[in-house]
């Protein structure tokens, strides 16, 4: 049962995943573009919280926790730079 | 016990995979910048905590890290969408209006504020 | 175990279409936030490799380290490739 689920909810979000990069590579303006790594960065780190209940790994948890700290500052840095305030 | 928060964990996985599917294709399909912001952001952030929670709830030695990483998830992801769709509004992407109808009230005060800085 | 073969494989896909994006890119902003996506994605890719440590560089130094260093660099010169044949060349020394 909790197999099935699991696999259920890998394939929807690796669809939500591949939604984003259309929008990425097709988005008119930079700020789309930039929205589009956002949404990306937090269904990361869902999907390495899910990879690590999968594999059993306490250590993996990790990485999502340094992308919950880091991953905000490079879409901070991007919008800075394109309000002309940096 | 432990049967119970099983079938929680797996009730929260799912409902938050849902979500974050909704979250790209919200993204995916909304015509206007601001819209894909609100979508992008709103839903994914739903979809993230609870999809963590469960991970949490499944293992239930691991709880504490994951009430982090939602309280972080919480905390930055409100702060990059805020300023996104500031930068937007200042590179004079305003919202799209239907019908052309002027219901963009910070526009009056944003270029007040302008010309009493220039 | 097949299943995890076709998610490697998709992750794989996206992050060379990502690189070759990044690589024919006249404007360099959307390079550099190519290059983000590529990190980002590269990361998972380690995980699901079974190399956690890699990952975890990869991910501090790729998200955030890289994206700040590059926007200042683009702040700093031009952000259209072009620009950097049409200027002068006197105007490009004196600067």
């Amino acid at each position: 049962m909790l197999q099935i689920i699991i696999y259920i909810s890998l394939g929807f979000i690796f669809t939500g995943i591949f939604f984003s990069t259309l929008r990425f590579i097709f988005g008119p303006t930079a700020a789309d573009r930039t929205v589009a790594l956002d949404t990306l960065t937090t269904i990361a780190m869902a999907l390495l919280a899910l990879l690590s209940f999968i594999f059993n790994r306490y250590i993996y948890i990790d990485i999502a926790l340094v992308y919950g700290v880091l991953g905000f500052i490079g879409v901070l840095v991007i919008a800075r730079y394109l309000e002309g305030a940096l | 016990m432990n049967q119970i928060l099983e079938i929680i964990g797996m009730g929260l996985l799912l409902i938050g995979s849902i979500f974050l599917f909704l979250g790209g294709l919200g993204i995916f399909r909304m015509p206007d910048t601001y819209n894909r912001l609100q979508a992008g952001t709103k839903a994914t952030t739903l979809g993230g905590m609870s999809v963590i929670l469960s991970v949490g709830l499944l293992e239930p030695d691991w709880f504490i890290k994951t009430l982090v990483l939602v309280i972080f998830i919480a905390l930055s992801n409100p702060i990059s969408s805020h300023a996104l769709a500031r930068a937007n509004y200042k590179r004079k992407n305003y919202p799209y209006l239907k019908g052309g109808k002027e219901y963009d009230k910070y526009r009056e005060v944003y270029q007040k504020e302008e010309e009493e800085t220039a | 175990m097949i299943y995890y073969l076709i998610l490697i494989f998709f992750l794989l896909l996206l992050m060379i279409g990502a690189a070759i994006y990044s690589i024919v890119q006249k404007d360099l902003l959307y390079a550099v936030i190519g290059t983000g996506l590529i990190s980002l994605v590269l990361s998972i890719l380690f995980l699901l490799l079974q190399a956690p440590d890699v990952a975890l560089t990869e991910a501090a130094i790729g998200v955030a380290l890289t994206t700040i260093i590059f926007i200042i660099t683009i702040k700093n010169t031009v952000r259209f490739e072009d620009e950097v044949y049409q200027k002068k060349p006197s105007k490009t020394e004196a600067k």
